[in-house]
């Protein structure tokens, strides 16, 4: 299971990669291989403005729907038009050409409540 | 008390992401799912389906016991031919459907469902009970595992491991015989939709022979596949599921296999009521249905027709063949009708979806 140290999460298994007032979001390894394949993903509008913990798109794989949550409030700047055609590219490369959305977070101070790449690490061995 | 197959290890080993499928410990899939699903529509596939039960009825009045039992007609099998049959309570309620196995008019081998097993031994036991005839009662669950080959590269694999002609071994037929010198009993049965082998062991042979499959079918491109490239195969051919598509409250003329009963047959269990409800009309009926825009149905979604709710969805996923949302479900008789235009409700969307014939997919014949 790959969890890059440069990222940060949250327990429902979103990552945020952080660069100054933005941040990209996609979901980890570990959460891709609990879906399996993603066939499909409803992408939010941009320009909408989320609070942390919102759902904000939809990941249908063969087996399940899943909510994918923001990990920090914010606006949504773009979003991975290329998924619509190729959602398995979640599954391909999670944290690479993978990503979902990004945003510019609102309030910095929120970013404090995000898990390392060592404790996402320890909440999903908890999970098992 | 979760249940491992004798081949729990090797599927540890080859990386399987394992789920609990009551009560077993099950691989779901060893790398993708639709991977998996296209490996055995393109070429051949493995599937550890040791989960499934099998009981012994054996004795002089085995025939005439079996014939009590199930809605199909067992009495025009020949020794070594397979039969789908359901099998039914009083009101003519589905408890299980299975495979009967007639190695002679004395000897049956059942194969029910994996989530069954206790309900229908119990079941069976109760029947023999009241029947007081001669017939011996033997559930070989634990001591019979399972192995699936299954697409259109099988026989190939197969082939190369067993003195068997299975060039002559037909659909739903089965033959005792060895594999690499150990005994086995194969048919050429499925529930996937592709030309295949179902293999029958002792569980001492089981990772022997799944492992030797593996190796000799590299040629042909073999791969392990898992219950969820199960659960799509079958679900693209519009094979039932127990639990989903059917249980004990719904008969086999709403389920779609009316042809599996067989009311000339003299007497079976659930044969008065089942008579009764065709001669009423049945007021729901299994259809499949393919959707018209983006999304994938998924089990107790809602159906709908002018907004107003007609039926609930039973099976559905995305299917990896046709590349849509495929489903099955139950809709009014009187709105079941292949072309009507229905919608799915997902979450706060009314998808459309249209009624179709099933099978969704059909392999080519060679």
């Amino acid at each position: 299971m790959e969890i890059p140290k440069v990222l940060k999460y949250v327990k429902t298994h979103e990552w945020i990669r952080i660069e100054k007032e933005m941040g990209t979001v996609g979901i980890t390894d570990y959460a891709q291989k609990q879906l399996t394949d993603v066939v499909f993903v409803e992408l939010p509008q941009i320009g909408k403005v989320v609070s942390k913990g919102e759902a904000v798109a939809v990941l249908e794989s063969v087996k399940s729907v899943s909510d994918i949550y923001a990990p920090v409030s914010g606006e949504i700047t773009e979003v991975n038009k290329e998924l619509e055609n190729k959602p398995g590219l979640i599954n391909e490369e999670p944290y690479g050409k993978g990503w979902i959305f990004k945003l510019k977070i609102k309030d910095p101070k929120e970013l404090d409540s995000l898990l390392s790449a060592g404790e996402y690490e320890k909440s999903v061995t908890g999970d098992r | 008390m979760l249940k491992k197959t004798p081949l729990f290890e090797a599927h540890k080993k080859l990386g399987a992401k394992i789920i609990e499928f009551d009560p077993w410990l099950m691989p779901l899939y060893y790398t993708s799912i639709i991977d998996e699903h296209n490996t055995v529509r393109n070429r051949v596939g493995l599937f550890d389906v040791s989960h499934m039960g099998e009981f012994s009825i054996r004795g002089k009045d085995a025939l005439a016991f079996v014939q009590r039992l199930i809605t199909n007609d067992a009495s025009r099998l020949n020794n070594n031919q397979v039969l789908y049959t359901p099998m039914c309570n009083d009101e003519g309620a589905i408890i299980d459907d299975l495979l009967v196995y007639k190695f002679s008019n004395e000897n049956f081998m059942l194969v029910v469902n994996a989530s069954n097993i206790e309900k229908d031994y119990k079941w069976i036991e109760e029947v023999a009970r009241k029947f007081n005839k001669d017939v011996i009662l033997k559930d070989i669950s634990d001591e019979t595992p399972l192995l699936a080959l299954q697409g259109p590269k099988a026989e190939e694999v197969l082939q190369k491991v067993t003195d068997l002609n299975l060039s002559k071994m037909k659909y739903y037929w089965f033959k005792e015989g060895k594999v690499k010198g150990i005994e086995t009993i194969i048919s050429r049965t499925g529930y996937t939709g592709e030309d295949g082998f179902e293999i029958y062991l002792k569980p001492e042979h089981a990772l022997k022979i799944w492992s030797r499959l593996l190796k000799i079918g590299k040629k042909e491109g073999i791969k392990p596949i898992g219950l969820g490239a199960r659960d799509t195969l079958r679900l693209e051919c519009a094979m039932l599921l127990y639990g989903n598509d059917m249980d004990e409250t719904k008969t086999p003329l709403e389920t779609n296999i009316a042809w599996a009963v067989k009311f000339s047959k003299e007497n079976f269990i659930g044969k008065e009521a089942l008579l009764k409800q065709k001669e009423e009309g049945i007021k729901q009926r299994l259809v499949g249905f393919e959707f018209l825009e983006h999304g994938i149905p998924r089990r107790n979604y809602p159906i709908l027709k002018d907004k107003e709710k007609i039926g609930i969805v039973t099976s559905g996923s995305f299917s990896p063949t046709l590349k849509k949302g495929i489903g099955l479900g139950y809709v009014k008789t009187d709105l079941s009708e292949e072309g009507t235009e229905i919608q799915i409700q997902i979450r706060e969307r009314a998808v459309k979806a249209r009624i179709v014939k099933t099978p969704f997919y059909k392999r080519k014949k060679a």
